[in-house]
């Protein structure tokens, strides 16, 4: 889809000449070109340090620092789950075991080939009243169980046509 | 200096003037305070712990993040701090690659010797760090598994050598120090000053060693090996066997590689004083044929390349003459391989050097012909000392002995190349005659002489004015390279040293935790300029039979085949290429628009937005692909793009349109 990389590219231009060419702001620089890519492409982030006048390694260190960022193409939903203390102690990871399996996914490989799913923990999303807690890109769904994680993924791959996952 | 005020440092009343910190005034009252991460040169980083001590009323502290202050009360060694030294010590021994007897930094690292002398004899804990490769460039070794974490490396890259190679990269305990993306550092930026492997407390940067390639050569009965000096070399190899930092040991040196089995034993200074006149005539030509300048010397092979990455639409600036190290190597084997009978082939020169980018410049494909090198084996100085060692040589009992002739006869012009400022000195001593027509009676130029990071000189030659001016780090190169190109100066001449002091602080010199031991080995230099008979590279005689009977004058033909060069641009980083558009026709035209830094400030990025909306309103989309490089290394005609097999340079929407409108109307109507 050339267009959509043609897109995506003026936007890069158009968020780098919004701030200025700052230096100083390159985590919303890269927050915001993440929003593009769902990730942060290397050769994308060569391309802000030349911009912003940093050097490369520089900013891949502090894209590599934040667990915001990431490195590597994300599913088009990024599955969430809280594996923080409230959550892990109402089983969390029982869910989590239960997506990997759903979509035949491990730690070292968070993505679906198709780029639909990606599965990751974080160490806590704040809400721990509803804990066990998951995050299905924006959207927050509190006191879910292996079975309703793996529902929400069902109807999810219902909506988008049923490409086998 | 006026006293600021007292501290009291174990029990002692100790003044204190300008010191930047507690650490520094604590150093002062001759307690070394243990530090990995504190070096003088860069900012501080505060993140060893060593440097802690105990203030009356605060409690425990860095020490190297606390300003003096009148009246404190210090204690530098109570057990709190004893301890947490200690247990700071043990928790970096845990994660470090503890091997060494086999490591090359053995003897002369911080890590160990920190260890030893707080008495840290058992580590309790255990490493949860997974091995990771070892990265091993032309120049430089990093070993990720040895590193500490200080960051001194970092900060020599980024703050004094204004480059940024390297830097720290993820998080927690898998925090690594690397090149962005975890490339090696042949495919980034890296220039191979190697400043990092000198700050590098452990042995997680190394010069990359040569010395078994070159006992190979030395046992091989077909070769014949000579070596060359270089001058900043033996103003430091003596500290390696017990000597004071600057001490000349040329003789000792030239009696031990003798024993080695080096069948002659030359002198990079006789280079040197080549390639002054070369480099001076060169500079006379530019002014007076009105070509460019400033010119930039090109002694120094890390800011060669420092230019070929980040200014190379300043290469037309660089003299073209090699540098020292490679005028040798080219006139030993075209010109005396010959006259001593040597084949080519079988000639191995080899190279004894302060630095490790000489190990890089070596290797260039410039300087390689039919794949004989020019230098075929770098060893830098520490790497002499080993060489020395594991021969069993007595290096202070050897009796001095004389180089062999007539590449060892240099003038004092060639020995001060090996500081900061001394490239320029002695061009001048040349110029100036050269110019004048007259003889230079005082050849001390002490107004390009001194410390200061950039300075600045005016001469009068022929009742022209000249605006010189002397650099070392690359920070400043960077500084003076911005004014130039924003036209805020107007020098003439231009030498640069990528490392700061010059050579004679090169990363391959023997490690010195001496304060002042760049400043004693440049007054060794200067020491061994006096001592010499003849101060002016013209006056070398061997310098002039060679020109007679093999060259021709100074930057004739001949001369300019076989001791000039050509560089030329060359990528930051090795990667891959944005994808703006792409079509899906098998013979779809390749667009490539270069949006490096040079590009990029003519104005690329307008260019490729603009080429990307012609190609979608003509409908286009199918039959190209369009990619967004990082250089085309053609960065002095920017902007560049590349339409099919053809580079467009000083490109603008029209030429770029013409040429797209031509390459898709040659393309066959798709069946």
């Amino acid at each position: 889809m050339p267009t959509l990389m043609l897109r995506k590219f003026e936007k890069v231009c158009a968020i780098i000449d919004k701030h200025g060419n700052d230096a100083a702001r390159l985590i919303p620089i890269l927050q915001e070109i993440q929003e593009e890519y769902r990730y942060l492409p290397e050769e994308v982030m060569t391309f802000v340090a030349m911009s912003l006048g940093l050097s490369p390694a520089k900013v891949f260190g502090v894209a590599s620092f934040y667990a915001h960022f990431a490195l590597e193409p994300k599913g088009k939903y990024v599955i969430r789950l809280c594996d923080g203390t409230a959550c892990h102690v109402k089983s969390s990871e029982g869910i989590l075991n239960a997506l990997y399996k759903r979509l035949g996914l491990s730690a070292k490989v968070p993505t679906t080939k198709d780029m639909l799913f990606t599965v990751e923990t974080v160490s806590c999303l704040g809400a721990c009243g509803l804990a066990p807690v998951m995050v299905v890109n924006d959207k927050v769904y509190g006191q879910i169980s292996p079975e309703k994680a793996v529902a929400l993924v069902e109807d999810i791959v219902k909506k988008e046509d049923g490409p086998n996952v | 200096m006026e006293t600021a005020g007292h501290i009291n440092i174990d029990g002692r009343d100790v003044p204190f003037t300008d010191e930047k910190n507690l650490l520094e005034v604590i150093r002062k009252a001759n307690i070394d305070i243990p530090t990995f991460c504190y070096v003088s040169e860069l900012s501080v980083y505060g993140a060893c712990r060593m440097c802690t001590v105990e203030i009356e009323g605060r409690g425990l502290i860095t020490s190297c993040s606390t300003p003096p202050e009148n009246g404190l009360k210090v204690r530098t060694n109570t057990d709190p701090v004893r301890q947490i030294r200690k247990i700071a010590l043990e928790l970096i021994l845990a994660n470090h690659e503890s091997e060494c007897p086999t490591c090359t930094k053995n003897t002369s690292c911080k890590l160990q010797d920190l260890s030893k002398r707080l008495g840290v004899t058992k580590v309790r804990f255990r490493s949860v760090k997974k091995p990771v490769p070892v990265d091993d460039s032309a120049a430089i070794v990093r070993n990720p598994n040895k590193c500490i974490l200080c960051g001194d490396c970092v900060r020599m890259c980024s703050e004094v050598q204004g480059i940024g190679a390297i830097d720290f990269a993820y998080r927690g305990h898998d925090v690594v120090v690397q090149p962005a993306y975890g490339k090696s550092l042949e495919e980034v930026q890296c220039v191979n000053c190697g400043q990092c492997a000198r700050v590098c407390p452990t042995g997680a940067l190394t010069p990359r060693p040569e010395v078994d390639d070159v006992w190979r050569s030395l046992n091989d009965k077909t070769k014949t090996v000579i070596v060359q000096i270089a001058p900043a070399v033996r103003v430091a190899l003596g500290e390696s066997f017990g000597y004071g930092a600057g001490e000349l040991t040329t003789g000792q040196i030239v009696a031990a590689l003798k024993m080695m089995g080096f069948k002659k034993v030359f002198d990079t200074c006789f280079a040197a004083d080549l390639t002054i006149l070369e480099e001076g005539n060169e500079f006379i030509d530019r002014v007076k044929t009105g070509g460019t300048v400033p010119m930039f010397t090109s002694c120094c092979p890390a800011w060669v390349k420092y230019v070929e990455h980040h200014h190379p639409e300043m290469l037309g600036n660089l003299s073209t003459c090699r540098s020292p190290q490679q005028m040798f190597g080219s006139v030993a084997k075209n010109v005396f391989a010959p006259e001593w009978g040597v084949k080519t082939e079988d000639l191995v020169v080899v190279s004894i050097m302060p630095c490790t980018a000489k190990k890089f410049e070596a290797k260039r494909p410039e300087f390689q012909d039919n794949g004989i090198k020019d230098i075929d084996h770098v060893i830098t100085t520490q790497e002499l000392a080993q060489m020395i060692n594991e021969h069993g040589i007595l290096f202070r009992n050897l009796r001095p002995e004389a180089l062999d002739m007539p590449m060892g006869f240099k003038t004092g012009a060639g020995v001060i190349f090996g500081n900061t400022g001394g490239v320029m000195e002695a061009a001048l001593r040349y110029v100036y005659e050269k110019v004048e027509g007259k003889t230079l009676e005082n050849c001390d130029f002490h107004e390009v002489r001194g410390e200061a990071g950039i300075r600045t000189a005016e001469v009068v030659l022929a009742g022209k004015t000249f605006k010189l001016a002397v650099v070392h780090s690359l920070a400043n190169a960077k500084i003076l390279v911005e004014k130039i190109r924003n036209r805020q100066c107007d020098y003439h001449f231009i030498e640069v040293m990528a490392c700061p002091g010059g050579c004679i602080n090169g990363a391959g010199q023997p490690v010195s935790f001496q304060p002042d031991y760049k400043k004693r080995r440049t007054d060794g230099l200067y020491e061994a300029d006096k001592m010499l008979q003849l101060h002016k590279s013209q006056d070398n005689p061997y310098i002039k039979e060679l020109y007679e009977r093999k060259l021709g004058g100074p930057g004739s033909e001949h001369a300019h085949h076989l001791l000039h060069t050509r560089y030329s641009s060359r990528r930051r980083m090795k990667g891959r290429s944005m994808v703006i558009v792409d079509g899906n026709r098998k013979d779809k035209i390749e667009i490539r628009v270069c949006v490096g830094t040079s590009c990029y400030l003519r104005g690329a990025q307008d260019l490729l937005h603009h080429l990307a909306r012609y190609i979608a309103d003509k409908g286009l989309q199918e039959k190209v692909q369009v990619k967004a490089t990082f250089c085309f290394e053609k960065c002095d005609k920017g902007p560049t793009i590349k339409v099919g097999g053809t580079v467009i340079t000083h490109c603008d929407f029209a030429k770029a349109t013409a040429a797209i409108d031509k390459a898709v109307g040659a393309l066959t109507v798709e069946a």
